[in-house]
């Protein structure tokens, strides 16, 4: 299968006009000995027969919509109203590029500053940008700005041991080679009043996720207070569904907030694309990195859109850039965007009480069963860990083989003091049907 | 006047009523818990709209951009090729869309075979002995593999070495995801054929060089004639030689970057292989290395933990590298990405992406062949997948590159990359793709010629430009001087920011 439009005809006379013989005469500053290597790779194939392998390939997953889905842990299967990928599929959205010039992309534009407005919304913030790669990568972004506010004078950063193990990884190594102190990573039992007694004048940024990892609501009330006391700036990792019920960050005096932004309409997709989103206040603005788009008029005084204070990025500044980010998670972005318009004010409410209740409801369940124990030493949002009385691979494995159920998340492999702990999430996906089912199976395991 | 002459489409918040809801969601089946009142939010500022209203606001959004399938794309470095829709259902298949990153891998052998072949593939294709899958996009794996080259010395006891060494004609995210590695830039000139300047190369090459980071083809489109001089220079003094993939449209089949000697590349899969642009993304930027360099991976990478025989396929799992530099994302990478650039590859073959290149680079040159007579070529020698102009005539000194691209959009076209690559002044950065025919080409060529011409005879034509886009040019200046991010109302009624 090709896409190519040229006839015989046309490559005759592009070749003549173009001076050269054949195609291959392009090539000739190419090292001769390299040139037209034989690649071993399968021959051509149509579209049909692509697809039908593909077929099969995916059909050997098993996925959220046909096993009931516990897993969580920082990617979560919801609801998308249908809309959402039609919209995307609109080649208008689908095959534009980055908005460089804003005549022609208005559409994109508006789109990207109508996300930014309901980022803002959800978080309690100023500002938000048009996007990271993903959650992690938001986070460690979040560093280098606070570096890049307080011009390296101040090296150390604190990190709540209860951020997603993945993003502590990221941060990890994004940041090797700048010299810095990450703190909060020694003792991975140490809770959040252990953490801000690390804060001191040389600390730039204290982290710390909400819901946490272990799916537990921290007591936000009162950090602000300790941070600002030694100047530092303080970051929330925060889950966008949680948001829709529960006091945003921006109103704990947050200077970043930052998260995952999958769960606002983009499928589970075995990882990505997701997005991160990133907001913050007004003031570090030109801190911040990643693209903006700001409102602004064009000849004939009619209301417009353009990517701003572009001089903070790459493409302007080179080695004095705030980040070397380049691409946005543009679609995601779009999909976002559209979710949140068609959820709007009523539905993600709902969405997140309908979370909040089955997973409460869940654990009351679970704690009833013989050999389980929900951990109740904080509030959870819509996941929670139990301990287990065999290990989690083992249970996980009897889930699915003999009851189809995806299990939860084998807390163990990042805290070593919740071994035989699982991590189970719950979302409007899950109905009381399936929770009978996970429960009458963990009763059978144990 | 009526507010609404003075905007093209409200935005969401302005749609917005009270009371309106586009989606309704199931009651509770199972007993309600009640929320915690302290950390309960008063208010969700979000707008309500009914399904119709949604989808009427953003499908008259959509229509104010241009896109590929709109129309010719020409935008340099980029590769803007025809992005084909089998990718979309393939990527939407059920098992790939709706599994959990986290799940246990017996149970998504579906999605490592994919990778792994994948990463099998891009290694054959840039002749490497490792790819990771991970990095986002095009900077991120910059950024990776700079990581793995300042490892690389690290491990070796080799401290001194800090210094990147990057030509003049380079993107932008080079420096700066060198910066990011705590590195140093130091910039090369080129010579008067668009080549890496070799004396200067020569001086600056020493024992505190981490390695070259070289984009070849360049962003001029010309192929470094000197490559194999350049490879060894760097080589002699201990360095590395990292490839940017941005332009590896121009050589896939014709020639393996890593067969030249480099030992580091990232792919762009939203350029090459045909993955969306999405309006800015999302990319996905896999990188390749030579043996050195196979250590330092990102860890997890795609790895044959059981071998299969006649009856079972092989069973796939993650392996974190031995020196491994870390996680680069949370997950696997952007997935949806992969099933897109693997579709494409499966569909084309060896010889399918050997002939893209082909005529991507035969579009080009035919296209620079066309108005090479009319736009000054600072470079004049056979292009590969796109070329440099100049966009100023001596007879014509109010224009500038920039009104050239504006009046490009009354013909129905996107501009080309302008201002880019920096050592071309008023740089109009042409790269047409394999998908577009003869006739496209033609006209657009057309287009150009004519706007040299109005260029001298009605010069206001191009300063006014654009003309029938949905919006006239934009004041970038005004965006920039009173910062306007957000149009949430309870944001513009707040007394604080009203006044700053």
């Amino acid at each position: 299968m090709s896409y190519l439009p040229h006839t015989e005809l046309d490559r005759e006379k592009m070749l003549a006009a173009c001076g050269v013989e054949n195609l291959e005469a392009f090539f000739e500053t190419i090292p001769n000995e390299h040139r037209f290597p034989q690649l071993n790779m399968p021959g051509p194939l149509s579209e049909l027969e692509v697809l039908k392998e593909l077929q099969e390939l995916s059909e050997s997953n098993a996925e959220a919509t046909h096993y009931p889905c516990f897993l969580g842990a920082g990617a979560y299967h919801h609801y998308v109203p249908s809309l959402v990928n039609h919209m995307l599929l609109r080649g208008e959205n689908l095959t534009a590029y980055t908005p460089y010039q804003p005549e022609v992309s208005q559409g994109t534009l508006q789109t990207m500053f109508e996300f930014q407005s309901m980022i803002c919304a959800l978080t309690g913030m100023e500002v938000a940008n048009s996007s990271h790669y993903d959650g992690a990568t938001s986070t460690a972004e979040a560093i280098i700005m606070a570096l890049n506010h307080f011009r390296g004078k101040r090296t150390k950063i604190i990190i709540s041991p209860t951020i997603h193990p993945h993003y502590r990884q990221v941060i990890n190594t994004y940041t090797q080679g700048m010299g810095l102190t990450i703190v909060g990573q020694e003792n991975l039992e140490a809770d959040l009043d252990d953490l801000l007694t690390e804060l001191d004048d040389q600390t730039a940024l204290f982290i710390i996720q909400n819901p946490n990892f272990l799916g537990e609501l921290e007591d936000l009330q009162g950090i602000e207070n300790a941070v600002k006391d030694v100047g530092a700036l303080f970051c929330v990792i925060s889950n966008p569904i949680t948001l829709g019920t529960m006091k945003p960050p921006g109103e704990y005096g947050a200077d970043i907030v930052v998260g995952e932004g999958q769960p606002l309409g983009i499928p589970l997709s075995y990882g990505g694309p997701y997005l991160g989103f990133f907001a913050t206040r007004e003031k570090y603005v030109r801190k911040m990195s990643g693209r903006l788009v700001g409102e602004t008029v064009d000849a004939k005084g009619k209301r417009g859109y353009v990517l701003t204070l572009t001089p903070r990025e790459q493409h302007i500044r080179r080695d004095k850039a705030s980040s070397n980010i380049c691409t946005n998670q543009g679609l995601m972005v779009t999909a976002a965007a559209i979710y949140l318009s068609v959820l709007g004010k009523q539905g993600l409410r709902k969405v997140s009480e309908l979370c909040y209740h089955k997973a409460h409801y869940a654990a009351k369940q679970i704690d009833k069963i013989p050999g389980f124990a929900v951990r109740k030493d904080q509030p959870f949002f819509h996941e929670f860990a139990v301990h287990c009385t065999k290990p989690i691979i083992e249970i996980n494995k009897s889930l699915f083989d003999e009851y189809g159920l995806i299990g939860g998340y084998d807390l163990g492999q990042d805290y070593p003091h919740l071994k035989d702990h699982m991590l189970l999430a719950f979302t409007e996906m899950i109905s009381t049907d399936d929770i009978q089912c996970l429960c009458d199976a963990l009763g059978e395991i144990s | 006047m009526n507010i609404s002459d003075n905007i093209a489409e409200p935005t969401v918040y302005e749609l917005s009523s009270p009371g309106r809801s586009g989606v309704t969601l199931p009651e509770p089946d199972v007993p309600v818990e009640e929320l915690p009142t302290d950390i309960v939010r008063d208010d969700l500022d979000l707008p309500e709209l009914t399904q119709l209203d949604v989808i009427r606001h953003f499908q008259s959004l959509s229509q104010l951009n241009h896109s590929i399938d709109s129309g010719f794309y020409p935008l340099g470095s980029c590769t803007m090729k025809y992005n084909p829709r089998v990718n979309e259902d393939a990527a939407r298949l059920a098992g790939f869309m709706h599994s959990h990153p986290l799940q246990d891998v017996n149970t998504v052998q579906g999605n490592l075979a994919l990778m792994y072949e994948l990463q099998e593939w891009l290694k054959e294709i840039g002749g490497f002995a490792a790819v990771t899958l991970q990095p986002a996009a095009g900077a991120h794996g910059e950024l990776t593999g700079i990581m793995m080259m300042r490892d690389y010395h690290l491990s070796r006891g080799d401290n001194a070495r800090r210094k990147i060494l990057i030509p003049d004609s380079a993107h932008g995210t080079n420096p700066a995801s060198t910066t990011m590695s705590g590195l140093e830039v130091i910039e090369l000139p080129s010579d008067a054929r668009g080549n890496v300047d070799l004396d200067a190369l020569k001086s600056e090459c020493g024992e505190d060089i981490v390695g070259l980071m070289i984009t070849n083809p360049n962003t001029l489109g010309l192929f470094e004639e000197q490559i194999e001089e350049v490879v060894k220079t760097v080589r002699e003094c201990g360095g590395l030689i990292y490839g940017d993939g941005a332009n590896m449209n121009a050589l896939t089949g014709i020639v393996r970057p890593g067969d030249i000697g480099f030992d580091v590349m990232h792919y762009n899969l939203h350029k090459t292989f045909s993955t969306p642009h999405g309006g800015g993304g999302p990319g996905s930027g896999p990188v390749g290395v030579s043996e050195r360099l196979v250590d330092f991976l990102p860890t997890p990478i795609i790895e044959i933990v059981e071998q299969g025989n006649d009856q079972d396929p092989p069973l796939y799992g993650f392996a974190s590298p031995k020196h491994t530099i870390g996680r680069m994302k949370a997950f696997n990478g952007q997935f949806g990405v992969l099933v897109r650039a693997y579709t494409y590859i499966r569909i084309h073959g060896a010889t399918g992406l050997r002939s893209n290149s082909e005529h991507a680079v035969l579009n080009a040159n035919y296209l620079r062949s066309k108005v090479q007579d009319v736009y000054h070529l600072p470079y004049d020698r056979a292009c590969l997948h796109e070329f440099v102009v100049e966009g100023r005539w001596s007879d014509a000194p109010e224009i500038h590159a920039l009104d050239i691209s504006k009046r490009l959009m009354d013909f129905g076209f996107h501009p080309p990359t302008n201002y880019f690559p920096l050592i071309v002044h008023e740089a109009l950065m042409i790269e047409p793709t394999e998908t577009e025919s003869r006739e496209t080409l033609d006209k657009f060529a057309n287009a150009l010629i004519q706007i040299a011409d109005e260029a001298r005879n009605n010069p206001e034509l191009l300063l006014t430009a654009p003309h029938v886009t949905p919006s006239a040019r934009m004041d970038e200046v005004q965006a920039a001087r009173q910062l306007v991010l957000c149009c949430r109302p309870s944001y513009l009624s707040d007394p604080q920011y009203v006044n700053s």
